[in-house]
């Protein structure tokens, strides 16, 4: 019965409480997406390479490696040399490998040369493979294919040329070879969306000309000479390779780490992800502090409330006190409302958290590459809704404290 | 002289319902305010009125009996309890066990049902639940005495007359037969004629029960109706030290 009138004054103060619950469930809300935000991102930032079992290139760190071979950020310091790079790739325990050529660049994309094998090998999301939206894979030696994100921001479509520009955010173009485009793969949400791939051949092809990072001056190859030149790469920046069983991941790492002709590096690329997000996680552990403290606010708001409605409500408490409650039932009770208004303030939160997420995970998917899976109710989750409930009790007692000693002091006689 | 109201042959047996002596009591902290009262009872089935003036310390005196007030020094027995020997939690019990209280007006929490205003003592009070027995039944024939609409029973408070409100307030003070009930002018939000029919129901309720009344009121022309009134100047010195 306590109970039920407790629940009766609530809903008599229906617009205040109602106020208070609302500001509750929205940090609750919001805290909870920023973390399923931050899981979601960790898991489709995990999923950006899967299916490759090391991760190849000259030795340099582990998380500079996975940065220009994987996400296109920075650079090699140093190729590998098509010499090692055969060598690898003759070994028994090497499944596939799948060479990687950085260092040009289209508008703000970077141009990858590679093989077919990148596109039958790089998967993605748990095993995805990377799919052809409109046109084909690279057939002749000029063809590019571009990702999702190039085609829709420089709208490009199949058959359209493009220049390739030396270096990155360079001026000076590989304008004597244009390529075409010959294919745009499917959104996929990782680097890849961002990347112009070409040939190996290709790679080749563009620099005849060049020497040491420059243009030879006057020296211009006809495309038609070009064609009939061999074109076989004399580096590669990275590897992906696959190997036969996983139990031979390790001494395959091992061997590349100790190979002898020339100092390379091999890194797993779950365990480098991890490292990398080890790095990265600092500003989601920092977006979480801050939903956090939001619903600490929302919480100091539910204590302001009430505080300012305790006065309104001594002719209440002394009822309750003329009747025979104690002071420290009165405690106990604007306690239990404010836990009850917690307790249906979080539970809303969390429904809020559902409907938006129903919203608004197609439209991170498409926009973001970024797939919240809606699962039900974590552990973690219900542990947010009783701590939010436990801490709207502890918030709530300093008001309560108040209520009783003006309880005690007033009794059942109300002095204005 | 104290009297039993079932015989009045074992006049000198029966305790009195209440009675202060020798109390005297100091606002803590207000150097301002004391009271002091040497004797004051109410027997068992006695009607008391105490006339006041406002600011003459009734609130006070209420407050002392119910013991939500300790006095400095003295004895408070209700029901041949000193009171002011219990600890505050005790008080509190036996509060609600013993003393049915109606005030001046808002009486009731406005966002309860009317039954669950009357039932509330009992919450508070399980000795004085066991006398209710049914305790729903007891609170809607309760309701039915004081002329109550049966409808009103289920009915939010805050949708009551004033005058409503008030006899909800009686049964609620009724109700488990407390041997003792404090009225803090519970006419005084009524028009006259209300007044006479609230005092009606509420005599005719405390006499069929049994249960001893004392009223606060600065109404003298209520006076005929109780069998003993009292003065607050007569019985209680006020002291007010300019701080």
């Amino acid at each position: 019965m306590i109970l039920r009138l407790a629940l009766a004054s609530l809903l008599a103060r229906a617009l205040t409480v109602g106020m208070t619950i609302l500001a509750i469930a929205l940090s609750v809300a919001l805290f909870l997406g920023v973390e399923k935000v931050r899981t979601g991102a960790k898991a489709s930032f995990a999923d950006t390479i899967s299916g490759t079992d090391l991760i190849v290139g000259a030795r340099s760190g582990s998380v500079q490696l996975l940065l220009y071979s994987v996400f296109r950020i920075g650079n090699a310091t140093n190729n590998v040399t098509w010499q090692s790079y055969q060598d690898i790739a003759a070994r028994g325990d090497v499944e596939w490998i799948v060479p990687i050529s950085l260092g040009d660049s289209h508008r703000q994309f970077r141009v990858m040369g590679t093989t077919q094998g990148f596109f039958e090998h790089y998967k993605y999301r748990q095993g995805r493979s990377l799919e052809i939206a409109d046109g084909l894979v690279m057939e002749d030696l000029f063809d590019a294919v571009i990702g999702a994100d190039v085609a829709a921001t420089l709208n490009y479509g199949v058959d359209d040329p493009i220049v390739v520009a030396h270096g990155i955010a360079s001026f000076t173009e590989h304008e004597d070879q244009p390529f075409r485009v010959a294919g745009i793969l499917a959104k996929t949400g990782t680097p890849v969306d961002r990347t112009v791939i070409v040939s190996m051949e290709a790679i080749e092809a563009i620099h005849v000309d060049w020497q040491s990072g420059a243009k030879i001056p006057g020296q211009s190859t006809p495309v038609e000479v070009i064609r009939q030149m061999d074109l076989t790469p004399k580096a590669v920046t990275a590897a992906l390779v696959g190997v036969e069983s996983p139990l031979q991941t390790f001494a395959l790492q091992r061997a590349i780490n100790e190979y002898p002709e020339e100092p390379l590096l091999a890194v797993l690329p779950g365990v480098a992800l991890q490292e990398l997000w080890g790095i990265v996680g600092i500003a989601e552990t920092a977006l979480l502090a801050v939903s956090a403290m939001v619903v600490v606010t929302a919480l100091i708001g539910m204590m302001a409330t009430i505080f300012s409605s305790l006065n309104e409500r001594r002719r209440e408490m002394a009822i309750f006190r003329a009747m025979g409650a104690r002071p420290g039932t009165i405690l106990g009770l604007l306690i239990l409302e404010a836990m009850l208004t917690a307790a249906i303030g979080a539970l809303l939160g969390l429904a809020l958290l559902y409907a938006g997420l129903v919203i608004a995970q197609p439209i991170l998917d498409s926009a973001y590459g970024l797939w919240i899976p809606i699962t039900a109710p974590t552990i973690r989750e219900g542990v947010v809704v009783v701590a939010v409930i436990a801490a709207g009790a502890i918030v709530s007692f300093f008001p309560a404290l108040r209520a009783y000693r003006m309880s005690l002091a007033d009794g059942m006689m109300v002095r204005t | 002289m104290p009297r039993c109201s079932t015989c009045g042959a074992c006049s000198e047996l029966a305790p009195p319902v209440l009675a202060l002596s020798e109390v005297r009591f100091r606002w803590p902290g207000r150097t301002g305010f004391s009271l002091s009262l040497s004797n004051l009872t109410v027997d068992e089935g006695e009607t008391v009125l105490l006339l006041g003036e406002s600011g003459s310390g009734k609130s006070t005196l209420l407050s002392l009996i119910c013991g939500t007030l300790l006095p400095v020094k003295g004895k408070v027995q209700v029901a041949g309890t000193d009171i002011t020997t219990l600890s505050g939690g005790c008080r509190d019990r036996f509060r609600a066990e013993q003393i049915g209280v109606i005030f001046q007006q808002f009486n009731l929490l406005p966002f309860g049902t009317v039954a669950d205003n009357i039932l509330l003592p009992l919450q508070f009070a399980p000795e004085r639940r066991k006398r209710a027995g049914d305790a729903r039944a007891a609170a809607a024939s309760l309701c039915r005495e004081l002329g109550l609409p049966d409808e009103v029973f289920t009915a939010m408070a805050r949708t009551l007359s004033v005058g409503q409100q008030q006899r909800v307030a009686v049964a609620r003070a009724l109700i488990g037969h407390p041997p003792l009930i404090i009225a803090d002018e519970p006419t005084s939000a009524l028009d006259a004629n209300s007044q006479a029919a609230f005092l009606e129901l509420l005599f005719q309720q405390t006499s069929a029960h049994g249960t001893s009344l004392l009223m606060v009121s600065h109404d003298p022309r209520l006076a005929d109706r109780f069998d003993r009134v009292l003065r607050m100047e007569e019985i209680a010195r006020i002291e007010r030290v300019a701080a």
